[in-house]
């Protein structure tokens, strides 16, 4: 399985928006063990390198590109990366659609 | 923006038109013209990869902008999660320009994240709405046809399917 650097992971299914999944082997759904947001996100990168910069920027921001949802909460509402996760925990990833005139 | 590489459901290029009838034509129109001064938006629900709306679903423009606009992410994951449990699926996203044509913007370009989804376009500028698609793939614009119903002649899909 996955490495879990971090103390208290908990198993989390991360849910994938179609466009991400040739990156993960063609997955719609990802289980990985994570404590927080951030973590579940840098585990998956790591997993899938072809995932690198399209979730997370260099920085280890999360992407403006991308909503996450911890259930039905946008994660940029609760308390970002740092949002802690449970064990029932599903993560929801989205792409933030936008545009202009 | 990497193609799908056959992992299943990949629409790559599609009929290469969408489906879409006057009914939802009209709702979107009636919901860009709620939303006028600013921008209005929603989502496109549809079979996978069919070039087909099943329905529209208007969002609030999280922006509130004449010049931007911004689908609620809340409204987006209800609406993925809904088409999901349908077997259907978000395929693309309509939103309104109140002052230029039904054209994508610099800005629409730089945002569109999927290659498969369409992006239909409402103008406002005009007396009359004028409601145009396209496909965004690496940064090129190409405009697919509207058309109301199935085109006589193009093979049609099981029922069942």
């Amino acid at each position: 399985m996955l490495d879990v650097p971090d103390g208290g992971a908990v198993p989390v299914e991360v849910r994938l928006p179609t466009l991400l999944r040739p990156a993960a082997g063609g997955q719609a759904i990802v289980p990985v063990e994570a404590d927080t947001v951030g973590g579940a996100l840098r585990t998956l990168q790591e997993a899938y390198p072809g995932l690198s910069g399209q979730l997370l920027t260099d920085e280890g921001e999360l992407h403006r590109f991308v909503n996450v949802y911890l259930d039905d909460d946008d994660v940029r509402y609760l308390d970002g990366l740092d949002t802690k996760v449970g064990p029932d925990s599903v993560l929801t990833i989205l792409p933030a659609v936008a545009g202009g005139a | 923006m990497s193609d799908a590489d056959g992992s299943g459901g990949g629409a790559d290029e599609g009929p290469g038109r969408l489906l879409l009838s006057e009914v939802l034509r009209d709702q979107m129109i009636a919901h860009c013209l709620t939303a006028y001064p600013e921008e209005g938006c929603g989502l496109l629900i549809g079979p996978l990869g069919a070039g087909e709306v099943s329905r529209c679903v208007p969002t609030a423009n999280m922006a509130a902008s004449g010049r931007l606009y911004t689908v609620d992410p809340r409204a987006h994951l209800r609406a993925d999660r809904e088409a999901e449990a349908d077997g259907l699926a978000v395929v693309g996203v309509f939103h309104s320009h109140t002052h230029t044509d039904a054209y994508p913007s610099p800005t629409d370009v730089d945002q569109a994240p999927d290659p498969d989804w369409h992006y239909v376009l409402v103008s406002l500028r005009d007396e009359l709405a004028s409601v145009r698609s396209y496909r965004i793939v690496g940064g090129e614009i190409a405009e697919e046809p509207i058309f109301e119903e199935r085109p006589l002649g193009e093979p049609v899909p099981r029922p069942g399917r």
